[in-house]
């Protein structure tokens, strides 16, 4: 089962960071068809959260088709988002931690990596739309 | 139960002798929801969550809660619970003797779901209120206020003086209340950080007045923190509400409300 956490730093509304958790999980082959998504009560305990926000995480879950809440039951993954490209996840996370190690041994601190990656990846997107 | 109003005042006001706490505030608020009631101390939090509980008359205007007038009877009396600041307790009495006093003067009181919660504290019944800590004395006064099984619930500054694991645990007891009972919270804080992750709608008073009421989704949708080269606010395209702006001899930092996406301001 997935564990929710939340980020207070972030800016981004704790029900869209639920989602973007779930999407995740399901993009990663984490969560699959017929997997339980925490119950409302579990998240809430959990996290100290309002149940209206993980309601709303759920019915917007919901509405993409991803899942299904059975009354009285709980809530399960009905679809996954996890496709073909699955299979090339483990060496291009191979490659990407090489990479790492290579940024590290260059002196750079996880600010410094996350900073170049995001620009890199900004710029990288915004050329393949031009 | 969702889309009623629990609490809706027109042109509400109240004055201290010659000073308004509280003017022309104007709100309806939704059922069902965990409502946030933020602002600098002295803005009027307290008087308006008094005001809605009846413990004080409004000056101008009115206020209707949960259909009835706050003040209206033993029947309105009980469909409203109220947690005052620094969340009060008998210090001389036990932990036991509060639960026998809550089932004595309230006529809904739910014993079961009283004892279940001062067991899943791990709260002594034998223990005096006065020789509590902090945490648990606001835990007892919740457990007091959830037993009465109101339909609203008001809160005023209930973790202000908590430290942030006791903070933590009374909002967590909070919410699981919320997801298990049929309830309405109104809870002020002087401290945004508080209500992040509690509430879904939020009211800001600022100098008695009424700056701000919506949905925290909505809210956070619709207003933006621009930062960029310095440049004057006067020159933002159309639709851009400026809130504030703040200027360094480099920089501008704009807060602005708009319906409309941000483009690159460039």
């Amino acid at each position: 089962m997935i564990e929710f956490h939340l980020d207070g730093r972030s800016g981004v509304s704790p029900y869209l960071q639920l989602v973007h958790q779930v999407r995740h999980a399901l993009r990663l082959g984490l969560l699959r068809e017929g997997d339980q998504l925490p119950t409302v009560k579990d998240v809430v305990a959990r996290l100290a959260i309002n149940p209206n926000t993980v309601l709303k995480a759920y019915r917007e879950l919901e509405h993409e088709g991803l899942v299904a809440a059975r009354p009285g039951v709980g809530t399960f993954v009905t679809r996954t988002l996890a496709d073909s490209s699955l299979a090339a996840h483990g060496p291009l996370r191979q490659e990407l931690r090489r990479w790492l190690t290579k940024a590290r041994m260059a002196g750079l601190d996880d600010e410094s990596i996350e900073a170049l990656f995001m620009t890199t990846f900004r710029t990288a997107a915004q050329e393949d739309i031009a | 139960m969702n889309g009623t109003a629990v609490l809706q005042a027109r042109g509400l006001g109240r004055k201290y002798g010659r000073r308004w706490a509280l003017r022309d505030c104007t709100l309806d608020l939704p059922a069902g929801h965990v409502v946030g009631l933020v602002g600098p101390n002295g803005a009027g939090k307290t008087t308006l969550l008094k005001l809605a509980a009846g413990w004080l008359a409004p000056s101008s205007g009115g206020i209707s809660v949960l259909g009835g007038s706050p003040a209206g009877g033993p029947a309105q009396l009980a469909k409203i619970g109220f947690v005052a600041q620094d969340t009060p307790v008998y210090p001389g009495l036990t932990v036991a003797d509060h639960l026998r006093l809550g089932a004595r003067l309230n006529p809904g009181w739910d014993a079961a779901l009283a004892r279940e919660r001062i067991a899943r504290l791990d709260l002594d019944p034998a223990h005096r209120a006065g020789k509590l800590s902090g945490g648990q004395r606001a835990q007892l006064a919740l457990t007091l206020g959830l037993a009465k099984r109101p339909r609203l619930l008001l809160l005023d500054e209930p973790v202000a003086a908590l430290d942030p694991l006791a903070r933590r645990e009374f909002l967590q007891t909070l919410m699981e209340a919320v997801a298990e009972l049929d309830l309405s919270v109104v809870l002020s804080s002087h401290l945004v950080s508080d209500l992040e992750r509690t509430c879904d709608h939020l009211i800001v008073l600022v100098d008695s007045r009424l700056q701000v009421a919506g949905e925290v989704d909505d809210l956070l949708a619709t207003h933006h923190r621009l930062t960029g080269p310095r440049r004057d606010p006067g020159r933002l395209p159309a639709g851009q509400d400026v809130v504030s702006a703040h200027h360094t001899d480099r920089q501008s930092t704009i807060i602005v409300r708009t319906d409309t996406p941000i483009l690159d301001p460039a």
